[in-house]
């Protein structure tokens, strides 16, 4: 009876981690206030770059306050669609890059020129739908950061306004400012201050889901339905620059032969310690995801 | 006074004392520390345990900590197995005396010292005496390969009573009578004290400017300093070799002999000595190809240890159903799997080819064309994942054969050996599932999947956890008892306990 009864827990709770997830569960609607529109000025001069705290430099720039939103992702897929620029293939949203050149160095991936997948249309996690004409994004979405976009896609929407993604160092510089800190808005994080794993957000659903992406803008100190965040803006005034997703870099070979692209920031699926500024990720250009996402700098 | 004094003797002076009060402590640390990260952390126990212990936790040095941690554990790993080596085999009084003194003195300083800077505020005085620790463990390690010296013709296995049993083919041994177990376990010892340097140079080289780093973090980047190298070299061969050491070990215990002995032992050696050259290759210019090295030295230390298992297991056979004329298939299955705490040392060894072997290579062949299509931070689980697991494997190992010293029989015996055998391997089964997930699942849909591997992971870990404490409970209340086991352990040695 003993054996019976553990055989049987023990069934159950394989079938419970077979549980199909309800990718399209509804999400809470939130208005954040913050306007993905904006930029913020990061003046030139030194700064405090990765982990070992080196001193770097950079020249002035401007950088989005919020990722890049679904809906400003569509619209562009839209205009760039209708003038050409890019294409739609068996499910895919293609577009052109000239390559990268090619060093031979071991695990080195080859890209070459040529169309390569912007977003994949078909995954279930894409919130930007296509109709056959016109792209649109999934209610509730509209103001969360573009996801399931490849490094390519990335590259393509800030190429596309004539802006470019950010390098490594602006990225941090516009993370941390000119101190030390390890996160964007100072040095200890709480479940409030970002989107991360487990951080028991109104977005989230451990038991099912998972995590999911916050609106951009959410943590800025304000209460919603009862919820209350912390302000987490850094000191240039950029939202989401630790956790909801990873953000691509623009660097291309960091290193010669390194042909990953970095991304930085968290996401909703790490821990709080990836939310350290430092802290890098990588992956192949064509790599998608539900929490990768990024944001431009001009 | 004299009570204190005996029980101070034991656990300081007797083998089985000093692996308890190793084992306790270890046990304590993990304990601990365990719940400053992962599920622990989700539930905000990480936090009561800060508040609680006055910790000084600042997210900037995580790295720093991590490292400190390893250290401090491993340390009592490695002078539990000092313990053993030093209790199996013969060696003169003299070194047992010191190498047990300088490793003792050595890790309780590493591990309280350290853990004492790390996690409560920058003491640079307890920083000093961390390394002071780590240094006196260096020395008893140097000791330790002098006292094994393996070409002293006292410890020659010259005749049919070379070790007081069997015949004169039962050992591995030169035709001069040279013991090439013995060689074995110099030669891990010597490899291993040198390959601890591989981690002292860049780790004092780092330390200057407190540059720490988690190899697994860097591990994608093609352009690696010298001194990267060294230390990704370090904490491969250095988990390693504790694994050799502790194969060597229970090979000794289980009276390790015969054919599979003799072709066993020169494997040990030889893939001891080329595995070592591979990792100390990759500060050289042989690192293009100190991969390969490296496999052909892994390749004859697993066959070594896989003929421990075949001998062991016939040999668990045999005995179990020698008063059967013709013991069926299963009737042999039953003998073999009769004992769990002798059956469980090589049953993990097998185990560990699932959780870290296998999917070590695994990951090499398909490397390009599936991890590296993958996001960093899913390869950093794979590696982190399938280190820790064979951490784990060698702890549980070690908790089997302390299971063995400490007499338990019947019953008992059975609970404590198969609980442990099935809790780590179903905890470390779903950690190597939960590694991979990414072949059969996607990101978006994983979540109740990971949510029942952690069960499994919690359940097993925790409950493994609780069996140490009980363990350590009685062992605790053990020692007030003017008559307790401790006084029988106290005067025990373990070569007078090996598997006849």
């Amino acid at each position: 009876m003993k054996r019976f009864l553990l055989t049987l827990v023990l069934f159950a709770a394989m079938l419970a981690s077979c549980i199909p997830v309800d990718l399209n569960a509804p999400i809470p609607i939130f208005d954040t206030g913050v306007d993905p529109g904006s930029w913020a000025q990061v003046p030139a001069g030194e700064f405090y770059f990765g982990q070992h705290e080196d001193m770097e430099t950079t020249d002035s720039y401007e950088i989005m306050i919020t990722d890049v939103t679904s809906q400003q992702y569509a619209d562009y897929l839209n205009a760039a669609l209708a003038d050409g620029t890019l294409k739609i293939d068996d499910d895919f949203v293609l577009g052109y890059y000239p390559g990268d050149e090619f060093r031979g160095v071991k695990h080195e991936l080859e890209i070459k020129a040529g169309d390569w997948t912007y977003i994949p249309l078909a995954d279930p996690s894409q919130r930007v739908k296509f109709d056959g004409s016109l792209f649109t994004v999934q209610e509730g979405y509209e103001n969360h950061p573009m996801t399931m976009v490849t490094w390519f896609g990335a590259w393509g929407y800030c190429g596309y306004y004539n802006y470019r993604l950010p390098s490594e160092k602006e990225w941090t510089k516009a993370a941390r400012g000119e101190d030390d800190r390890p996160f964007p808005w100072g040095d200890e994080v709480a479940r409030e201050n970002a989107n991360f794993y487990s951080s028991r957000d109104p977005f989230e659903d451990m038991s099912s889901f998972g995590s999911r992406t916050s609106p951009v803008g959410f943590y800025n100190g304000k209460t919603y339905d009862g919820y209350a965040t912390l302000d987490s803006a850094s000191p240039y005034g950029l939202y989401d620059m630790a956790g909801n997703v990873w953000q691509w870099i623009g660097d291309v070979q960091p290193q010669e032969g390194f042909s990953d692209r970095l991304m930085h920031g968290g996401s909703k699926d790490t821990y709080d310690m990836d939310l350290r500024i430092w802290v890098r990720n990588s992956a192949p250009p064509m790599y998608y995801s539900p929490g990768v996402g990024f944001r431009c700098v001009r | 006074m004299q009570f204190i004094k005996t029980r101070f003797n034991y656990l300081f002076g007797s083998t089985k004392g000093l692996i308890l009060v190793a084992i306790a402590m270890v046990a304590i640390v993990t304990a601990v520390f365990g719940m400053l990260s992962g599920p622990m952390a989700e539930m905000g126990v990480r936090e009561v345990v800060i508040n609680t212990l006055g910790m000084d936790i600042v997210q900037a040095e995580r790295e720093g900590r991590i490292v400190i941690l390893y250290h401090s554990i491993a340390m009592a790993i490695i002078a539990i197995e000092t313990y053993m080596v030093t209790g199996l085999l013969k060696i003169k009084e003299f070194f047992k005396m010191s190498v047990r003194v300088l490793i003792t003195v050595g890790y309780v300083l590493t591990m309280v010292f350290g853990m004492g800077f790390a996690y409560f505020g920058h003491n640079w005085a307890f920083h000093g005496l961390y390394i002071t620790g780590l240094s006196l463990i260096f020395f008893a390690g140097v000791l330790l390969c002098i006292a094994l010296w393996p070409w002293d013709p006292a410890y020659y296995l010259p005749s049919p009573s070379g070790r007081g049993v069997g015949g004169e083919g039962d050992y591995a041994r030169t035709k001069n009578g040279v013991d090439l177990e013995r060689v074995a376990f110099f030669t891990t010892a010597v490899t291993t004290v040198l390959s601890a340097l591989f981690g002292a140079v860049p780790g004092s080289f780092f330390g200057n400017g407190f540059e720490v780093f988690l190899a697994e973090n860097i591990i994608r980047l093609p352009e690696k300093t010298t001194m990267e190298y060294s230390v990704i070299g370090h904490l491969h061969i250095m988990l390693a070799l504790i694994a050799i050491m502790i194969t060597l070990i229970i090979g000794r215990w289980l009276d390790f002999k015969g054919i599979w002995h003799k072709v066993a032992m020169p494997l040990m050696i030889l893939g001891c000595i080329v595995l070592n050259l591979g990792v100390w290759g990759v500060v050289t210019p042989l690192e293009p190809v100190a991969h390969m090295i490296i496999y052909v030295g892994a390749t004859p230390s697993m066959l070594a240890a896989l003929f421990l298992l075949i001998w062991s297991w016939g040999k668990f056979a045999k005995e179990g159903t020698a008063h059967l004329a013709k013991p069926t298939f299963l009737q042999k299955l039953g003998a073999m799997v009769s004992d769990p705490l002798k059956f469980g040392p090589t049953w993990q060894m097998l185990f560990m080819n699932f959780t870290t072997s296998g999917i070590g290579i695994f990951m090499a062949i398909r490397l390009d064309e599936i991890f590296r299509m993958w996001p960093a931070r899913e390869e950093r689980i794979e590696l982190t994942g399938h280190w820790h697991a064979l951490s784990a494997i060698i702890a549980t190992i070690i908790l089997m054969y302390y299971g063995d010293m400490l007499g338990l029989k019947g019953k008992v015996r059975q609970l404590y050996g198969w609980s442990i055998i099935f809790l780590s391997d179903l905890a470390l089964g779903a950690v190597t599932v939960l590694e991979m997930k990414r072949l059969f699942i996607s990101e978006a849909e994983q979540q109740p999947l990971v949510n029942t591997l952690m069960y499994m992971i919690d359940f097993g870990l925790g409950f493994l956890l609780v069996l140490l404490a009980i363990v350590m409970v009685w062992r605790l209340t053990d020692l007030f008892k003017p008559k307790g086991r401790w006084t029988e352990e106290a005067t025990r040695e373990l070569a007078q306990e090996v598997v006849k």
